[in-house]
């Protein structure tokens, strides 16, 4: 039997999975899924800070809410950071998001090794964070994360129909007197909301794909975009339930590799299915 | 009365390499074609008037007004080269997109606006084609989906960035028949061109560039020789 705890991880694991389908639906047609593994990497210095800040004023370090506000003012920060390499033109984006990922994560690393050194061991459970463990989240953990996931679908479909616009011309929305930038932004604030919220369970290392996978997968079988959207959505959910399942099974295997692994048992699927 | 469409020292560059230097130029009601060699600037005229890419000086009126005010009455069809056609939706969907400022932003496309949608494919003869998948479609056909969306617009100025680039004969043809419906309709059209076969029997105005205006005005008088060889022959190495 499933005990109270592990259904409500494993919903909020779901609703993740499924936020994670629906938002990397648009972020690929956008041609932005890759910025997902610039902001997980991006998110570490955050969390390994926050946590440091929130043991020096005697909090507890366990205490989910402020490192997911760590780990999204970081990943932020690895935004702009990007946004500053890329500005010129003379740097592209893939060689930009391997300067910016390597360079957060690498002093978020450093960060981390100087947490562990500290007495008070306010870091346990933040190495949680890279490859995700969904057995360690609480109840309230998994709510927090769970929301987030559902407010940011609630989102996209407020927006569904200019950020389609967006996706397949920008020219044209532009031209219209659409909100472009706007729109861009609250995509690139979707793409971080999800990616945050999937930290803990999913491990930031692993965060991308389930942004990428059930979106890659849905577009090769689905015609329409609500079709894909749905699609990908359940196939991000179901990823994200049967991974957290998984892995509070086997304690041994981090949720991150099993929900991906899930997630790429559809997506072949889906290139069979495609070829058929 | 206002010109439909008027710039006014329009400087534009691309790196520090000048692509339009002071062009002035207003519009008269009626087809117009864009013409000039690759890197005249005629693509950049349009986007530039429409606020796309940035511009160093100069303004664009429509009717005589800023493009903010005059938004509505303004369609823009961009080269179909510029999207990928292998995004998911119909024809159908990409028509609608054009009814946008008049919708709700979620859920489905209203049914008046999807008969609107379906109205636009009519005239360009692939209301059939409306649910298909547009990376299914001819290039042509696809064209045509492009025009669509601008028809649905409801505007009176339609800019178009050369949608007659590599069409088959069909899609020529109703393309061509198209725009002189919306001539006769009071509409004004202009049009980055190459061809220079059809500007004779089909096009009532010309400007032609070569990164400054070259000539402007009715066919008769402007497009002639001397202006074709000044603006095709005014930039070295681009044949």
């Amino acid at each position: 039997m499933i005990g109270h705890n592990t259904l409500i991880v494993l919903l909020g694991c779901a609703a993740l999975g499924g936020a994670s389908g629906v938002v990397g639906g648009f972020a690929l047609l956008r041609g932005r899924a890759l910025l997902a593994d610039a902001i997980g990497h991006a998110a570490l210095p955050g969390v390994v800070a926050a946590s440091l800040i929130v043991a020096a004023f005697g909090g507890s370090a366990r205490s989910l809410g402020p490192l997911l506000l760590g780990a999204a003012l970081s990943g932020w920060l690895g935004l702009l950071a990007l946004r500053a390499l890329t500005a010129s033109g003379r740097i592209r984006q893939d060689a930009a998001i391997g300067v910016v990922l390597s360079a957060f994560y690498a002093l978020g690393t450093v960060g981390l090794s100087i947490a562990q050194a500290m007495p008070n061991a306010a870091q346990a459970g933040l190495s949680h964070f890279i490859l995700g463990q969904a057995a360690t989240l609480t109840e309230s953990d998994a709510i927090l994360a769970g929301a987030l996931a559902l407010g940011c679908i609630g989102v996209v479909a407020a927006l569904f129909q200019p950020l389609r616009a967006l996706c397949f011309d920008e020219a044209f929305a532009r031209s219209q007197g659409l909100p472009v930038r706007l729109l861009d932004l609250v995509l690139l604030a979707l793409l971080l909301a999800v990616c945050v919220a999937g930290l803990p369970a999913v491990g930031l290392l692993l965060v991308v794909a389930l942004l990428i996978v059930p979106a890659a997968a849905a577009r090769l079988v689905t015609q329409g975009l609500p079709a894909l959207l749905a699609l990908a959505g359940a196939l991000g959910a179901a990823a994200g339930a049967a991974g957290a399942l998984i892995s509070t099974r086997f304690e041994n295997i981090p949720t991150g590799a099993a929900v991906v692994l899930v997630g790429l048992v559809g997506f072949g699927a889906a290139v069979t299915w495609s070829r058929r | 009365m206002n010109p439909p469409f008027a710039v006014e020292g329009l400087n534009v560059s691309y790196a520090g390499r000048p692509a339009l230097t002071n062009v002035t130029w207003a519009a008269a009601p009626g087809l117009t074609a864009i013409l000039g060699p690759n890197g005249a600037g005629k693509s950049t005229l349009l986007k530039a008037a429409l606020g796309l890419i940035p511009s160093d000086s100069g303004k664009a009126r429509f009717f005589g007004q800023s493009l903010e005010q005059a938004r509505s009455r303004v369609a823009y069809l961009p080269q179909r080269a510029s999207v990928d056609w292998d995004f998911p939706a119909s024809a159908l969907d990409v028509v609608a997109m054009a009814r946008l400022p008049r919708m709700r932003w979620w859920g489905s496309v209203p049914r008046a606006e999807r008969e609107a949608a379906r109205v636009a494919l009519d005239s360009v003869g692939l209301v059939e084609f409306a649910d298909r998948q547009i990376g299914r479609l001819s290039g042509g056909q696809q064209q045509r989906v492009f025009l669509a969306r601008a028809l649905a617009q409801g505007a009176d100025l339609f800019l178009m960035d050369e949608p007659l680039a590599a069409v088959d004969a069909v899609t020529e043809q109703t393309i061509l028949a198209v725009l002189h419906s919306l001539v006769e309709e009071g509409k004004t059209v202009l049009m980055v061109h190459h061809d220079l076969s059809l500007i004779a029997a089909h096009f009532d105005h010309v400007l032609i560039l070569a990164e400054h205006v070259v000539a402007a005005g009715p066919v008769a008088e402007s497009f002639t020789e001397a202006s074709i060889a000044a603006a095709f022959g005014g930039l070295p190495g681009r044949a």
